[in-house]
C-alpha cells in the first residue's frame, strides 16, 4: 500500500489527509513537532484571553484519527533524503515515504534586531509562543508593559490579547497608518481610531532599534530607532510578518525560493514530493494573488486539491475569487475581490462610513465599464456566495448596490444601512439606483439574473 | 467602577446570606385552632392526633423541632395502626421523604410560623430580595464600563473558578441543588423565605404566599437581574437584546402575573404558554371537579387552548421560525437558561458521546411523557380510578407521580438548573425536555429555519462550538461550509454573535437549499467544487 507522509499537522496537511482518506485507503502518516493533535492556530489568541481552553481549538476529537486510520507521529524532521525517499528525524530515526507532502507552514520574521532572542521576546505563531506569553505575561504585575513590533493582523491580535489582561501595550508600526499597505487610507484610519479607543499606545511610522536586557537575560526595554526613545517593558512581541518554515529543506534537492517552489499541481521539482499551505510558493502568481499566501482557507483549498491529484485525478490548484476576513478589536472585517490600498488607473472608489465610526464599506469598481472589482466591509457582515457570483458574472457596481439587501449577512434585527449607503452613492455619482427587496430566490439561484 | 462592582457583589451576597440564614431561624407556635384545621384536613389517626396534641400544640418550637416531631409521631402512629388487628389503611400516614414533608408537614408549619420574620415581612423582603436585586444591578451595571467598548468580551471566562468548574462553580452548584431539594421536597424549611413575599402574593391574588409563589417571584427577579447583564453584555447585538426582552416579558407576564391575577378573579391558575408535553400534568385529573373542564367557560377555553397550542401552534411556528420561537423566546426554562445560565453556556460538552447520551435521554423522556399521557387518557375514558392497580401492582397514579418526581422535579429542577455551573445552562433543555424533542423533529425535518454558513469564511477557531449551550459542534458544520440544521438548536444566536469572522446567520428561508452537504467549500475553483460536491 502506498504510504503518504505529510510533514505538518496544520490546516493544509490535515485537510489533505482527510480528503486522501475519503478517496482512498492509502496509508497516511502526519508528522508534526509542535503538538500531538491538529489545532486551529487562528484561535491561539482566544486561549490566552480566556475565551476558550486549548482543547477547544482542536476541531476533531482524539478518536477521530484512529477511526479514520490516519497515523500521527510527533517528531521534528531534520532532513529529507530525496534519493532514498526517507526523512531523518532530530532523534536520528529514519522514516520512509512513497509520497511526501510538505505542509510546514510559517515562522515569525525576525530581522536580526539586537536582543531578539532574549527571554520575554516572542512571536505569536506556535503553541510554544502561547505558553511563553502565559509565562512572561500572566498578568499586569509580572508584565508591566508589553511592546509589539509590527502592525499586521497578528500584531493587532497580540495587542488585543495583552489588553484583555489589562497589560499596557505599546504598538510600534512601521507604516504611517495601520496596515495601510493593504487597507485604503479611510479604513486604515478607522482602525487607528479603534486601536486608540482601546487605550493602546499606537506609535505610527517607527521602527525598532534594539531590545535591551536586564542582568538575567530578560528583556527590559526597547529603543525606537527614529526618536531614540527607550520604553521599559517585560515582553516584546515580534509580529513583523511570517515567512515559510523551510530552513530544514534548504540543503535538500528540493527547489526553494522564499518557500518550496511548486507548480499549479502543487508538485515540487521532485517527482513524489508536494508542498501546500503557507510554505508553498507558486512559480508564477495566480491572478492577482501573491506567490505565497499565508491564509487559512488557501491552505485548506490546497489540501483539498492535492488530495485529488494524489488519488489519481490530477487537479490544478485554482483558487476562485479572493476573499478574506479578520477582526480588529471589536470591528469585523471582510473582503471580497480586490480593494487595493491605492486605486489603479482604471478604478473608481465608493466609500461609506457610519456615524458611529465603527462600520464602513469601500467598493472598488471600473471607472469605464462600472464592473465591480471588490469590496471591503467593516462592522457589516456580507454574504460570500453573493459576491462570488457577482465576481464570476462580472456584474456592475449598480447591480451590487441594487442588491445590497441580498448581500447583507448581519444577524436578524440589526440596523440596515443599505438605504443610507445607496443614497450616498446616488448623490456622489448622480445615479438613481433603487434598493431591491431581499429575495431568497436570487440568493439561492446558482446563476445570476438581473 | 471596580469599587461599585464590589459594593454590588457584597450587597447581593448579604441579601443571599440573610435569605439563606433565615432558613435556620424559623420558630413556630401551633395554636389549637391551627392544629384542629390541619388535622381535620390531613389526619385520620386518633393515635397521631392525641400524641401531637400533647407534644406540639401551644409550644414555642423551632421549625426543625416541629418538623421532626411531626415525622417522628407519624412514624410511631403508623407503627401503632399497623399493629391493630383490623388495619384501617385510611389511618396510615405513610412516611416517604419526597412526599410527607411537602404535603403533610408543610401546611402546618406554614400556618403556625411566628417570630421576627412573620412580623416584619416588608423589612425582611428588603433585606433579602431588595439587597440581592440592588446589589446584582449595581454589580452588572458596572460592567458597562468595566467590560470596555461594546463587543464580545468573554475575557477570562475559562480562567475564573465560577465559570470554569472551579470551587466557586462547585459552591454555586451545591447551593442551587440544595435550594431545589428544599423547594420540591422540604418546603417546610423555607418558611421564612416564603414569608418574605407574602405581602406581594396577597396583593396579587389575595392568597398568602406558597413555596411556588416564592419560586415564581425569585424566578422573575433572577431573570430580570441577569437580563440586565445580558443587555449590557450584548448591547451591540440587537438579536440578543430583542430576544432577551421578549423571553423576560413572557416569563413575568405569562408565567407569573397573569396566572396570579386569574386566581384573584377566582379563575384557575393557568400559564398560557406552557405546552404539553413540557406541561406534563395537563391531562391529569380530567374527570375531577377541580379540572379545567369543570371550571366553566374560562376553564374550557384554557383546555382547548392547551390542545391547540400543542397540536397546531407549536408545529406551525416551528415550521416558520424554528424551535427557537419557543425555546429561547418564550419558554420559562429557556428564559432562565438564557439569563442566569448565560455565564455557564461554555460548559456544555461537545463530544460525540454526549450527543449520543442526549439522543437517548431526550427521546426516552418524550416516550415516557407520551405513554404516561396515553395511560392518563385511557383511564379517563375507560373510567378507571387512578389509584386502581392496572398491572404488576402499578397504578396510573404511580406512573404519573414517578414521572412528576423523576422528570418534573429531579431532572428539570434539581439537575436541570442545579447543575448549570457544571454541565452548562441547558441541561434540561438538551437532555430532558420532551417538548424540545417534539419540536426538534419538526425543526429537523420540516422547517424553514437554519443557520447559514457563509461560504468559505470559517477559520475553524471554535468560538461557536465553545459557546453553544446545546453542545452542538457548530464548527464541524461551518468549516465544511454546511448549514446547521440540528434538531437541538434552540436558536439562541450566540454562536453567530461570538464568531469573529461573520460566518453564521440564523435565518428563516425556503426549504429548498436549506440542507447543503458539501465536501469542497466555496472559494475553490468552480470545476472542483462541482466535481466533488455533486457526484
Ligand atoms: C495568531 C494567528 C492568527 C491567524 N489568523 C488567521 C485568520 O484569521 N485568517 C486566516 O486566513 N489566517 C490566519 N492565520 C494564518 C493561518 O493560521 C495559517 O495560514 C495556517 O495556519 C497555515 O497552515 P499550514 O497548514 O500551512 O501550516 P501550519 O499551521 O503552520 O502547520 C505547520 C506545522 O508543521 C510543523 N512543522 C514545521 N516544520 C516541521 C518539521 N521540520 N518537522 C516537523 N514538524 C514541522 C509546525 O510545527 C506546524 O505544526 C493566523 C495565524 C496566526 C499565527
Ligand atoms: S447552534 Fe447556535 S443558535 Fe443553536 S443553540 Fe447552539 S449556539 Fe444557539
Ligand atoms: S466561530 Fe466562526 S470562524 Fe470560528 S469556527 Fe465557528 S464558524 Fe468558524
Amino acid at each position: 500500500m502506498e504510504h503518504i507522509v505529510i510533514i505538518g499537522n496544520g490546516i493544509s496537511g490535515v485537510t489533505a489527509a482527510r480528503h486522501i482518506r475519503k478517496l482512498s485507503d492509502k496509508k497516511i502518516t502526519i508528522i508534526s513537532a509542535e503538538t500531538e493533535y491538529f489545532f486551529s492556530r487562528t484561535a491561539l489568541m482566544y486561549v490566552y484571553m480566556g475565551h476558550m481552553k486549548f482543547e477547544h481549538t482542536q476541531p476533531y476529537e482524539s478518536w477521530f484519527w484512529k477511526k479514520n486510520s490516519i497515523e500521527l507521529k510527533q517528531a521534528f524532521v531534520k532532513t529529507i533524503d530525496t534519493e532514498n525517499n526517507k526523512l531523518v528525524f532530530a532523534s536520528g530515526e529514519d522514516f520512509s515515504y512513497d509520497k511526501l507532502i510538505i505542509a510546514t507552514g510559517s515562522k515569525p520574521n525576525k530581522f536580526g534586531w539586537p536582543g531578539q532572542d532574549l527571554n520575554g521576546v516572542m512571536g505569536m505563531y506556535h503553541k510554544q509562543d502561547l505558553e511563553n506569553l502565559e509565562k512572561f505575561a500572566p498578568d499586569n504585575k509580572t508584565c508591566k508593559r508589553a511592546v509589539i513590533v509590527g502592525g499586521g493582523l497578528i500584531g493587532i491580535e497580540m495587542a488585543e490579547m495583552l489588553h484583555s489582561r489589562n497589560i499596557p501595550v505599546t504598538f510600534l508600526v512601521r507604516e504611517t497608518s495601520f496596515w495601510n499597505g493593504v487597507l485604503p487610507a479611510q479604513e486604515s484610519e478607522l482602525i487607528n481610531k479603534e486601536i486608540l479607543n482601546n487605550h493602546i499606545d499606537l506609535r505610527l511610522g517607527v521602527n525598532l532599534q534594539e531590545i535591551k536586557s536586564d542582568a538575567n537575560g530578560n528583556a527590559s526595554s526597547i529603543i525606537i530607532k527614529e526618536t531614540g526613545e527607550e520604553i521599559a517593558c517585560n515582553v516584546v512581541g515580534l509580529t513583523a510578518g511570517v515567512s515559510p518554515n523551510i530552513d530544514f529543506i534548504k540543503d535538500s534537492a528540493i527547489e526553494t525560493g522564499r518557500g518550496v517552489k511548486v507548480n499549479r499541481f502543487l508538485e515540487t521539482n521532485i517527482n513524489n514530493i508536494y508542498a501546500i499551505g503557507d510554505c508553498a510558493e507558486q512559480h508564477e502568481a495566480i491572478g492577482e494573488r501573491r506567490n505565497i499566501e499565508a491564509v487559512w482557507y488557501t491552505g485548506r483549498m490546497m489540501g483539498e486539491t492535492l488530495a485529488q491529484t494524489i488519488c489519481g485525478n490530477p487537479t490544478e490548484y485554482k483558487p476562485g475569487h479572493w476573499f478574506n476576513s479578520a477582526k480588529f478589536m471589536d470591528i469585523e472585517y471582510q473582503t471580497y475581490g480586490w480593494v487595493w490600498a491605492k486605486p489603479k488607473e482604471n478604478e473608481a472608489r465608493f466609500y461609506w462610513e457610519s456615524s458611529c465610526n465603527k462600520k464602513a464599506i469601500h467598493i472598488n469598481f471600473d471607472k469605464n465599464t462600472r464592473q465591480f472589482i471588490g469590496i471591503n466591509t467593516f462592522g457589516i457582515r456580507m454574504r460570500h456566495p453573493f459576491f462570488d457570483k457577482v465576481l464570476t458574472n462580472k456584474k456592475s457596481i449598480d447591480y451590487v448596490l441594487e442588491h445590497l439587501a441580498d448581500a447583507n449577512f448581519d444577524p436578524e434585527f440589526y440596523k440596515l444601512h443599505e438605504p443610507e449607503i445607496i443614497a450616498k452613492f446616488n448623490k456622489e455619482n448622480n445615479t438613481n439606483i433603487k434598493l431591491k427587496k431581499k429575495s431568497w430566490k436570487r440568493i439561492f439561484s446558482k446563476t445570476l439574473n438581473a | 467602577m471596580k469599587t461599585i462592582k464590589n459594593i454590588g457583589l457584597i450587597t447581593a451576597l448579604i441579601g443571599f446570606f440573610i435569605f439563606t440564614a433565615s432558613i435556620f431561624t424559623g420558630t413556630n407556635n401551633v395554636t389549637q385552632e391551627i392544629f384542629n384545621t390541619w388535622t381535620s384536613q390531613n389526619v385520620k389517626s386518633d393515635y397521631f392526633i392525641n400524641k401531637a396534641q400533647q407534644e406540639i400544640v401551644g409550644k414555642e418550637l423551632s421549625t426543625f423541632e416541629l418538623s421532626s416531631k411531626i415525622i417522628a409521631i407519624a412514624k410511631e402512629s403508623d407503627a401503632f395502626e399497623k399493629g391493630q388487628e383490623n388495619i384501617n389503611w385510611n389511618k396510615i400516614i405513610k412516611v416517604k421523604w419526597n412526599v410527607t414533608s411537602k404535603n403533610f408537614v408543610y401546611p402546618l408549619v406554614r400556618a403556625s410560623a411566628t417570630g421576627w420574620v412573620s412580623k416584619n415581612q416588608g423589612l425582611f423582603f428588603f433585606l433579602t430580595f431588595g439587597l440581592a436585586i440592588i446589589g446584582g444591578v449595581l454589580a452588572f451595571g458596572a460592567d458597562y464600563k468595566l467590560l470596555g467598548p461594546a463587543g464580545i468580551k468573554n475575557n477570562g471566562i475559562f480562567q475564573h473558578s465560577a465559570t470554569n468548574r472551579g470551587y466557586l462553580g462547585m459552591i454555586a452548584c451545591i447551593y442551587f441543588v440544595a435550594f431545589y431539594m428544599l423547594l420540591y421536597f422540604y418546603p417546610n424549611y423555607l418558611i421564612n423565605p416564603i414569608l418574605s413575599v407574602n405581602q406581594i402574593s396577597k396583593g396579587l391574588s389575595g392568597n398568602g404566599s406558597s413555596q411556588w409563589f416564592l419560586y415564581g417571584f425569585m424566578y422573575c427577579s433572577v431573570m430580570t437581574v441577569f437580563a440586565i447583564r445580558m443587555f449590557i453584555k450584548y448591547r451591540h447585538n440587537n438579536y440578543q437584546l430583542v430576544r432577551t426582552s421578549v423571553v423576560l416579558f413572557f416569563q413575568v407576564a405569562f408565567a407569573f402575573l397573569i396566572p396570579e391575577i386569574l386566581v384573584a378573579f377566582n379563575m384557575p391558575w393557568f400559564d398560557f404558554k406552557n405546552a404539553w408535553p413540557l406541561d406534563y400534568d395537563f391531562f391529569f385529573d380530567l374527570g375531577k371537579d377541580w379540572s379545567l373542564m369543570s371550571q366553566g367557560q374560562v376553564g374550557l377555553f384554557m383546555f382547548v387552548w392547551g390542545i391547540v397550542l400543542t397540536l397546531v401552534i407549536v408545529p406551525v411556528m416551528v415550521y416558520f421560525y424554528g424551535k427557537r420561537w419557543y425555546c429561547s423566546w418564550v419558554c420559562g426554562c429557556g428564559g432562565l437558561a438564557e439569563t442566569l445560565g448565560d455565564p455557564y453556556r461554555q460548559l456544555s460538552s461537545k463530544s460525540l458521546f454526549s450527543w449520543k447520551v442526549e439522543r437517548w435521554l431526550i427521546h426516552g423522556v418524550l416516550l415516557f411523557a407520551t405513554l404516561m399521557t396515553a395511560l392518563t387518557l385511557y383511564i379517563f375514558f375507560a373510567e378507571i380510578e387512578s389509584w386502581k392497580e392496572l398491572a404488576f401492582g402499578i397504578t396510573a397514579y404511580d406512573v404519573q407521580s414517578s414521572y412528576g418526581f423523576l422528570i418534573g422535579s429531579i431532572f428539570s429542577g434539581v439537575i436541570g438548573t442545579g447543575f448549570y455551573p457544571i454541565l452548562g445552562n441547558r441541561v434540561w433543555c438538551r437532555f430532558g425536555c420532551p417538548l424540545a424533542a417534539y419540536m426538534g423533529f419538526v425543526q429537523r425535518f420540516k422547517s424553514r429555519f437554519r443557520i447559514t454558513t457563509n461560504g468559505g469564511q470559517c477559520i475553524s477557531c471554535g468560538n461557536c462550538s465553545t459557546y453553544c449551550e446545546q453542545g452542538i459542534d457548530v464548527r464541524a458544520y461551518a468549516q465544511k461550509g454546511e448549514n446547521i440544521v440540528r434538531s437541538s438548536c434552540v436558536g439562541c444566536g450566540v454562536c453567530s454573535a461570538v464568531c469573529p469572522r461573520g460566518v453564521l446567520k440564523l435565518e428563516n428561508g425556503p426549504e429548498d437549499g436549506r440542507i447543503n452537504p458539501t465536501q469542497i467549500l466555496l472559494g475553490n475553483d468552480v470545476d472542483l467544487m462541482e466535481l466533488v460536491n455533486e457526484k
